[in-house]
């Protein structure tokens, strides 16, 4: 009886968390029916849990148990600690468009700075006037379908064919509400020849235990010159998921960047798909992990056309009891003839207790291709340490610099000197309050 | 006061007992060299006085300037002026020479209150160093010890000890790996360090060596003990006869 009344309860409970939100969720009568029953796609599956293969190692049942509800909109005090956060992680330079609790806001953003042949608009408008198919992905995952059910805003950016942007734009989703969850839905659409730095950073502004479930749908055309930064800096015990759906088009060069500094629970799953012949795609990932946090990557590289390259860097840094998880697909379909995939893994465990689970998977359906995929876990060398010590280094500094030195492989992709001393910062300050 | 006093030093690794009651004393200004055949300690007593973690003391003293040794951790030993030229200095891919030599002396000099050098001070002492022990300016731009040879890595070792200027410098196998161009080039360098203020112990295997860094004492080890002590012509007798005759004495 006991079981039978705590069921009634928890399903409660998740419809609740529905219906109380669905009469602040923008969108047409036909937005709105789509979200039900994108809803009803999420009832019907529930969290993802271990049973499920793509969730293997990231069983948000176990380790998250309940969706929080939707955050409030942000007010003025809200509004002010989020500019203060805005203010110490922005990137100098750089065309801001903020997202606080999940709602855009204005007047923290950059809206009068952005560059001719860069159109910016919010979920918002775009469900309330001509939604398209935002809501859509061939997903059938159920914290995508609960993001379309629940996505109360996010970023719609276009740059026009051939735009040159000197300056990077930088998404900052802010947490401001604690115990609460921010849905958010962004569209990039990068147009042909288009050179540009797109920047997502994840940070709190004070709040705690919070929860955000963001989506990100990125199109980018032929001959196209793009660097996606991500930087997953949220409160220590925040939760994360975060999905991206990337299309690549011919003869460009993606440079994608993540890495998470925080969180108790965090994952990033993406799908590239290069869709355009002679296309190079860069993937590069630094898990920084302690006390008890979970951090997950997750990534599909699909190579549908012939003569794409893609090169995956993952370092995972885990300390005390943390796990880092990396899956990484390549798919290389029967017609991509000339692939070259490389996928390699390296995990540093700084405690006993530490864990790290790698994931490669190869599908390879054409015959003349190039692919490979290797891992490793290990300790910090104890012979590097001790000549750093016994050169006057304490153990924490000694640590500190191969750690540094571990991560910097993947860090050193990020092409422009700013950018990359800006990742640097983030994760020194990750060293420092190790230490 | 000695600046370095072994007293009767007992070592194990694991369940082994490599020194034996190694009894050593060095004061300022001296070169001491110790000799002996491949298994008598020698390179485990360079790896003790640096605080090189595997070793447990069972029994004696290591004192420098009086202060006891074995209470500190290897990084306060290199602050307090140890330093220890390693017989395979390691590479380290992804930490530039620079700084890790900026590191390193800047850790130094904070533990002992100094303030730490500014980057333009720090680079003129650099290129003056280095371009006294002939070392390119993009060595030092590379990481550490990453690509370098044989000759190179020992150099690199000097340039260090110039930098961080220690008042012990132990030189464990200097002339390992190298070819004779490469010795004398660093061992030009140590010459140029040799002062009254500083010590050295000179670990070696051959006399070879000696022809260039000459020491005040040689030391001949066996077995994990001292077996006999001289000066600088015990070398040259060692040269002729072996070090069978050590054995069978130890």
């Amino acid at each position: 009886m006991n079981v039978a009344l705590a069921k009634t309860g928890s399903s409660r409970a998740v419809s609740d968390l529905f219906a109380s939100a669905e009469g602040r969720l923008p969108g047409s009568p036909a937005i709105s029916a789509a979200r039900r029953q994108a809803f009803e796609t999420y009832e019907r599956l529930g969290l993802p849990h271990r049973r499920i293969e793509e969730w293997k190692y990231t069983d948000l049942r176990a380790l998250v148990g309940e969706v929080l509800p939707l955050a409030t909109s942000p007010d003025a005090t809200a509004l002010s600690k989020a500019a203060d956060a805005v203010k110490a992680h922005a990137i100098a330079g750089a065309c801001r468009l903020v997202l606080a609790d999940g709602v855009f806001a204005a007047d923290l953003s950059d809206v009068k700075a952005i560059a001719p042949g860069v159109s910016v608009k919010t979920l918002r408008e775009t469900l309330e006037k001509d939604a398209g198919d935002i809501l859509e992905t061939a997903s059938t995952d159920a914290v995508i379908s609960l993001n379309a059910a629940m996505a109360t805003d996010g970023v719609v950016l276009e740059i026009a064919d051939g735009v040159q942007l000197s300056a990077p734009v930088q998404i900052i989703h802010v947490a401001t509400a604690a115990s609460a969850s921010a849905f958010t839905r962004s569209q990039v659409r990068i147009g042909k020849g288009v050179r540009a730095t797109i920047i997502e950073s994840f940070v709190a502004a004070g709040a705690q235990a919070y929860q955000v479930n963001d989506a990100v749908i990125v199109s980018i055309g032929d001959n196209a010159d793009v660097a996606h930064i991500r930087l997953m800096d949220d409160a220590a015990d925040a939760v994360n998921i975060t999905s991206h759906f990337v299309t690549v088009g011919a003869n460009t060069k993606l440079n994608f960047f993540n890495m998470t500094t925080g969180g108790a629970v965090s994952r990033l799953q993406g799908l590239i798909t290069l869709a355009g012949e002679g296309s190079e795609l860069a993937i590069n990932g630094v898990n920084l992990l302690k006390k008890t946090e979970h951090g997950d990557l997750t990534l599909v590289v699909d190579h549908a056309v012939p003569s794409c390259t893609s090169r995956e860097i993952f370092r995972a840094v885990i300390d005390d009891r943390a796990h880092s998880v990396f899956q990484g697909r390549i798919i290389v379909r029967p017609d991509a003839q000339k692939t070259d995939g490389k996928m390699m893994t390296r995990a540093l465990l700084l405690s006993d207790e530490a864990e790290a689970d790698n994931k490669p998977e190869l599908e390879i359906f054409a015959d003349d291709v190039s692919c490979g995929h290797g891992a490793t876990a290990g300790a910090l060398d104890d012979t590097l340490l001790f000549y750093l010590r016994a050169r006057g280094l304490p153990e924490k500094d000694a640590q500190a610099l191969l750690i540094q030195a571990f991560v910097g492989e993947a860090i050193e992709q990020i092409a422009d000197d700013d950018l990359r001393a800006h990742v640097v910062g983030v994760a020194e300050r990750w060293l420092e309050r190790r230490s | 006061m000695a600046l370095l006093e072994v007293k009767d030093l007992k070592v194990r690794v694991e369940e082994r007992e490599i020194l034996h009651g190694l009894t050593l004393t060095v004061n300022e200004g001296e070169v001491h060299a110790i000799m002996g055949p491949n298994g008598s300690g020698k390179s485990t007593l360079s790896h003790v006085i640096a605080g090189k973690p595997g070793y447990e003391v069972t029994d004696g003293q290591i004192l420098f300037r009086g202060e006891d040794l074995l209470e500190m951790d290897p990084d306060e030993r290199a602050a307090k002026g140890v330093f220890l030229a390693f017989q395979y200095p390691v590479e380290i891919p992804g930490v530039a020479t620079m700084t890790f030599l900026r590191t390193a002396l800047n850790a130094q000099r904070k533990a002992r209150g100094e303030s730490e050098y500014s980057t333009p001070d720090f680079l003129k002492k650099v290129r003056e160093v280095s371009k006294s022990l002939n070392i390119p300016q993009d060595m030092l731009k590379r990481g550490v010890n990453v690509g370098f040879s044989g000759g190179e890595k020992k150099r690199n070792e000097v340039l260090q000890m110039a930098l961080f200027e220690p008042s012990l410098c132990i030189l464990d196998e200097m002339d390992s790996g190298l070819d004779i161009d490469a010795l004398r080039i660093a061992a030009d360098g140590v010459n140029a360090l040799r002062s009254p203020k500083r010590a050295m112990v000179v670990i070696t295997h051959y006399q070879r060596l000696l022809n260039y860094i000459v020491p005040d004492f040689v030391h001949v080890m066996s077995r994990g003990r001292v077996v006999k002590s001289g000066g600088k012509d015990l070398a040259l007798e060692l040269e002729a006869s072996g070090y069978t005759q050590f054995e069978d004495a130890a």
